[in-house]
């Protein structure tokens, strides 16, 4: 870090002493000692590499997270909510939440998923900031795959932190904790790459979410019905690597292709 | 040849904008697009700047299609649309960190020197949603001190800027351009008093 | 390459392909329909087993087949319309999304009216109609996003993007929906309704089933067609080959827009 930082001043110098002539063609020195307050890392032979970009996208935009937190608890909260609402409905019995604890923790992860997505591209398209990234000088893709990488980090992992309180509220029993934890684990990506999608195709309008879920929903049924059963088969006393395996799959699948939907629609939306 | 707009088209809808634009940019050269309200000023923009796909002709990037060299044509353009792509939640320095990084630079110390410059002295620290619309336009405008790219386009870069503001930019301008660099915008302003040479490509409204 | 064609050339030439084309179409298409029918209605013989009421399947079985059919036609007039910017295309995915969404209900439909007498319910949650409930969603999804964007090119795109993730999807959706269908124990009634679409079915209904199937995709055809030419000429109202085809004398724009 150090010996980076001595480089870079170095570098300053050197620059400073080929700015010269520049300076004096200003019309200010003053603009001449700004200039110089920047680096490049090589004189006139800047490298912008993708890594670098991936990188920057994913702190600012953990950093734009973190000064709006509210933004991400409230589709949390809203998870807890609707969990607490299915005792309610359904009646307390052990064996009767037991049973569909499962399927309810996934169909109201994925409603609470839609609740917060549009997150993914919607303030960015309103302060220019997605236009700006289409202009970067890396894959858009890329800087598509950074947006989805943060999207899971924020929505995904505190999911992933309370799923324990969940299953205990529903009575899940003890033995399939582990595989419900991993079902969301390999799942969620599937909820980022396809919400990201989504996002991209309605960003411009103004309708908010209702369409987006319609759009949506359909497209996660396969991940709602390998999780559910990976946790029934582990419930069966089966192993339930098959399932497991195939949601892998479909997160493989989404995750890699995802970034070339989301590319045409962003195109379609910043018109 | 820096950038070539060959025969652009663009149509809105059903209206046809403008056809027919034709547009070599030069080092040097500073390209002003007029044009009343609704001729299509925004749009020819977002068409060289790869945003917009035109609806009949090509840009060029030194003389190839910028489809066929996005990466090289996007790593010398600087655009700063009628949305400036400030993140209200960051500060200044913040913003601009991410700017200078993207384009493959980075700031040694902070660069308080350069708010100073666009007249954002002692506002580093507020995250951007705080300040004014001439504050933030001013901290987008920042960009254009330590950037490296060689093609500006600018959608109206003198909004809400005030006098002071507006004569630093045009400071800026011819710098760029005697440096060999080109700037195309689109302004109301009478640019034709300053020192630097200006093109200008007139849009007409076309029912 | 496409950049350099004119854009309106194109539904023109389109236009009058299909007009062509059309009563190759309909003709065979509405003497399919009559003889499969009626062939179908009163001359096949009864199921031992469901009687009568089997009779359903010479609507339903097209149906479902082509409400697949035509998602993927629709699928791949978005690739076109994205791939190559093809006008046409655009205009052709949103002339087949309602069309496959009407078979798509006419399936779920009819396979609700075919479920009363054989399960004793209108709905049972059988893997073909899970899997035809989730397909009607995905066409609606796709017009709904359609009409959503109020510009209509930006629409059209939107909506091919769509369909192809759709489309990619589709597979899935199935081998999921089957799969969640065998793990949660099925009654011997819903496999009844499978037997009759298995190769071992008889060729006296067989026959008149296949003559259904092409009469359905035929007329399906056609209505696409329709639509698809309709559209065309609402898009290019104002250009000459148009007000030429629709017999009005071309005189000022401004008289033809009071037309419209």
């Amino acid at each position: 870090m150090t010996d980076q930082l001595t480089q870079a001043q170095a570098e300053t110098q050197a620059q400073a002493e080929t700015q010269a002539p520049i300076a004096t063609g200003a019309t200010t020195a003053g603009t001449a000692a700004v200039t110089t307050a920047v680096t490049k890392t090589r004189q006139s032979q800047r490298v912008v590499s993708s890594r670098k970009v991936f990188q920057q996208i994913i702190r600012r935009d953990l950093r734009v997270a973190m000064r709006q937190r509210s933004d991400l608890l409230n589709p949390l909260i809203f998870l807890l909510i609707v969990i607490t609402l299915f005792p309610l409905g359904v009646g307390p019995g052990p064996d009767i939440l037991g049973r569909i604890a499962a399927g309810v923790i996934w169909v109201s992860a994925l409603l609470s998923a839609m609740l917060g997505l549009e997150r993914i591209f919607r303030d960015d398209f309103r302060d220019g900031a997605l236009e700006q990234m289409l202009l970067l000088p890396v894959a858009v893709e890329l800087s598509v795959l950074a947006k989805i990488v943060v999207h899971w980090l924020l929505t995904a992992v505190p999911v992933l932190l309370i799923t324990p309180l969940l299953a205990l509220l529903l009575n899940l029993p003890v033995q399939a904790w582990g595989v419900l934890w991993l079902t969301l684990l390999i799942g969620t990506p599937i909820l980022s790459a396809a919400g990201a999608i989504g996002v991209a195709l309605t960003v411009s309008l103004n309708k908010g979410g209702a369409l987006l879920s319609l759009l949506l929903l359909p497209l996660l049924v396969p991940l709602l019905i390998f999780a559910t059963a990976a946790v029934e088969a582990t419930l069966a006393g089966v192993s339930p690597a098959g399932p497991l395996a195939l949601i892998g799959a479909f997160s493989v699948l989404s995750v890699t292709l995802a970034p070339l939907a989301v590319k045409a629609g962003l195109r379609v939306s910043v018109n | 040849m820096l950038l070539q707009g060959r025969e652009l088209q663009s149509v809105r809808g059903e209206r046809t904008l403008f056809s027919d634009i034709n547009l070599d940019v030069t080092s040097g050269q500073l390209w002003q697009i007029e044009g009343p309200n609704g001729a299509g000023k925004s749009s020819l923009l977002r068409i060289l700047a790869g945003l917009l796909p035109p609806q009949h002709g090509a840009v060029l990037f030194e003389g190839e299609s910028i489809e066929q060299c996005r990466e090289r044509y996007y790593y010398d353009l600087l655009f700063i649309g009628h949305k400036a792509g400030i993140k209200p939640e960051l500060t200044a320095i913040e913003n601009l960190e991410f700017y200078a990084a993207v384009e493959g630079l980075e700031f040694t110390q902070p660069p308080y020197e350069l708010l100073a410059q666009v007249g954002l002295v002692g506002l580093e620290d507020i995250p951007a949603q705080r300040l004014s619309a001439g504050q933030q336009r001013r901290i987008a405008l920042a960009r254009l001190w330590f950037s490296q790219t060689r093609l500006w386009i600018l959608d109206e870069p003198f909004t809400a800027l005030d006098v002071s503001g507006i004569a630093l930019l045009h400071e800026r301008f011819q710098q760029h351009l005697a440096h060999g660099g080109a700037i195309i915008l689109t302004s109301h302003q009478d640019l034709q008093s300053m020192s630097y040479p200006v093109q200008r490509l007139t849009l007409r409204y076309q029912h | 390459m496409w950049r350099w064609l004119h854009p309106y050339a194109k539904p023109e030439a389109t236009f009058h392909l299909v007009q062509k084309l059309l009563p190759w179409f309909l003709v065979p298409g509405i003497v399919l329909s009559v003889l499969g029918l009626v062939w179908g209605l009163a001359f096949a013989p009864p199921d031992y087993q469901q009687g009568e009421s089997y009779r359903i399947i010479f609507v339903h079985v097209p149906a479902a087949m082509w409400s697949m059919g035509f998602y993927v036609a629709m699928a791949a007039a978005g690739l076109l319309a994205l791939v190559w910017q093809i006008r046409t295309a655009e205009l052709a995915l949103l002339a087949i999304a309602p069309v496959g969404a009407v078979l798509t209900f006419i399936s779920l439909f009819t396979g609700a009216l075919w479920g009363q007498p054989m399960w004793g319910t209108w709905w049972v949650w059988d893997a073909r109609l899970t899997a035809q409930l989730i397909l009607l969603f995905l066409y609606l999804g796709v017009m709904a996003l359609y009409v959503a964007f109020e510009d209509e090119r930006a629409g059209a795109k939107a909506a091919s993007i769509l369909a192809l993730v759709g489309v990619i999807n589709i597979p899935i959706i199935h081998y999921s929906v089957y799969w969640w269908n065998t793990l949660h124990q099925q009654s011997t009634v819903t496999r009844a309704i499978t037997r009759l679409e298995a190769p071992s079915i008889a060729p006296e209904m067989l026959y008149p089933l296949l003559v259904n199937i092409v009469a359905m995709m035929l007329i399906s055809a056609v209505l696409v067609m329709l639509r698809l030419n309709n559209e065309i000429l609402r898009r290019e109202i104002h250009r000459p080959w148009a007000l030429k085809y629709l017999g009005i004398a071309v005189s000022t724009p401004a008289a033809t827009t009071g037309k419209e």
